[in-house]
């Protein structure tokens, strides 16, 4: 690992001034310091960011929540103003990681964590993310856990998030700061589309710091479910997973929202699926159709093709669940 | 690149609580608290595994809370009060976790052990202070916490690994301290 100075911040303007030449941001670290120790990240210096006054969660007037970006992800799991409003949220926070990574990890750190491509870790291998124009390992390796959606040629890694599945499906807004002046991004707008650049993640300018997450009310479904999929019971990242909420009103859907985690390098909001099902009735093969409606443009590689099954039976299942939840 | 661009400081001198007692140490500002807990204080009981926060033999209890200390920069840990699993046992007596992981054998060869208890202790908090986990069928704020069984049990604690397979009898021995727990209260 190479050294670095380390400074904790109490004020956000000190924070932005130690980051915005070459500092990083410590949240909780489970990804940073990891991957510090791999040699893939190697900052200079560490602004530790937990004792800015940015944590908690907190209603706003239109009924929706400002989420702070030092919030960890434990509190934010059991926020019981999350719990009410978007259990989905809740669900997908506590499908991450373990206790003890949730009792670290930041929100706003969970938004920028990097992939978890096996190529992209190992310093040995090509990667565009890690080395740009070194080349993908992974395309022509092993690929089975990687995207169905939205990559290129360049990079066919995902995002790990879950939490950010769940932002993604209702409608979130990221709050940042730099010396410049406050700014927001809407999550749809957050991660950057793959391109050719892979190693350019996000839309924050270098020495940017996110700030807050918000949620507007009028993403506050009646129903909503975080269902994940993954190769053992628990701690283990995503092979598919869905987020999805549902307003139903005589048996017509009046309002959805559906996002998939694991298929793309950000969480894959599903616009063109919630258009098919809106103002339509409730049915099984109207969800069917919905779902394939997500997955239309997917392009599996040699050996991820299951991940588009799954993903069109996975977002069935979860609406079917919600569905009959609304009925009892 | 060297280090001419690096002007600020990369060892510091901190204060580590640990177990009630404050450690005045300098460091390294790449060491763990991990590291700094075994090699600097002299506190072996949380163990090194896996060093990237996988399989949770180095858990420790920070301001109350379970987190990896492989990940957790010692440097970063100044300020909080820090258990290892020497601190769990007060006045010689053991925690309930600890009889119980005897009685039922919740362990074989040991390593994974002071993880496994400090990872219970702070474990059974959150579940105390009605914290839904991912097996938690309804999260909603207006239900009554979920009663620990064995499956809510295996998710909460599956941060921590045990490669001899005493998940069984763990999984009992924490369901029996829970269930002392509520008759003690």
């Amino acid at each position: 690992m190479r050294e670095f100075a380390y400074q904790r911040a109490t004020r956000v303007r000190d924070a932005l001034e130690a980051g915005h030449d070459g500092g990083r941001y410590l949240g909780g670290g489970t990804n940073l310091v990891d991957l510090m120790k791999y040699g893939v990240e190697a900052p200079a210096r560490l602004v530790d960011v937990r004792f800015l006054p940015l944590d908690g969660v907190r209603v706003t007037p239109d009924g929706g929540l400002v989420i702070g970006a030092t919030t960890t992800n434990s509190d934010a799991a059991a926020h019981p103003e999350v719990r009410r409003r978007f259990p989905a949220l809740s669900q997908a926070v506590l499908a991450g990681a373990s206790g003890q990574l949730r009792n670290m990890a930041t929100v706003g750190g969970n938004l920028l964590q990097r992939t978890r491509c096996a190529y992209f870790t190992d310093s040995a291998q090509r990667c565009n993310k890690r080395v740009p124009g070194s080349g993908c390992a992974a395309i022509a390796g092993e690929h089975h856990n990687h995207a169905v959606l939205g990559w290129s040629e360049h990079c066919v890694a995902t995002h790990p998030s879950d939490m950010a599945v769940a932002l993604a499906a209702f409608d979130a807004v990221v709050h940042h700061e730099s010396l410049e002046g406050a700014g927001e991004t809407p999550l749809s707008e957050f991660y950057l589309p793959v391109g050719d650049t892979p190693s350019r993640e996000t839309a924050l300018t270098p020495g940017a710091l996110i700030t807050s997450v918000t949620l507007p009310g009028s993403a506050v479904l009646p129903r909503s479910r975080y269902r994940k999929v993954r190769e053992r019971a628990s701690y283990a990242f995503a092979t598919v997973s869905v987020a999805a909420a549902l307003d139903l009103h005589d048996g017509l859907v009046r309002d959805t929202r559906i996002a998939l985690g694991g298929v793309a390098s950000r969480p894959w909001r599903a616009l063109a699926a919630e258009e098919a099902l809106r103002g339509g009735p409730a049915t099984a093969e109207r969800f069917l159709a919905a779902a394939d409606a997500a997955l239309a443009d997917a392009e599996p590689l040699r050996d991820n093709g299951y991940k588009v099954t799954l993903a069109r039976n996975l977002i069935t299942a979860v609406l079917t669940g919600l569905a009959e939840e609304s009925d009892r | 690149m060297e280090r001419k661009d690096v002007t600020d400081h990369t060892h510091s001198d901190i204060s580590l609580r640990v177990n009630d007692v404050t450690h005045q140490l300098r460091v390294d500002n790449r060491t763990t608290l991990l590291d700094a807990v075994r090699e600097g204080v002299g506190h072996t009981g949380p163990k090194k595994g896996c060093d990237h926060g996988q399989c949770g033999a180095c858990t420790v209890l920070l301001d109350g809370r379970r987190v990896v200390s492989c990940l957790t920069l010692a440097v970063a840990a100044q300020g909080a009060e820090i258990t290892t699993v020497e601190g769990l046992a007060g006045d010689g007596a053991l925690r309930p976790i600890q009889e119980a992981f005897v009685r039922l054998d919740g362990f074989q060869c040991g390593y994974c052990t002071s993880g496994q208890l400090c990872s219970a202790v702070g474990m059974l908090a959150e579940h105390e202070a009605g914290w839904p986990s991912a097996v938690t069928t309804d999260v909603s704020p207006d239900h009554p916490a979920p009663e620990l069984d064995a499956g809510e049990v295996r998710e909460r604690m599956s941060g921590n690994l045990c490669r001899c397979g005493a998940y069984p009898s763990i999984v009992r021995a924490v369901l029996e301290t829970a269930a002392r727990e509520e008759v003690a209260r």
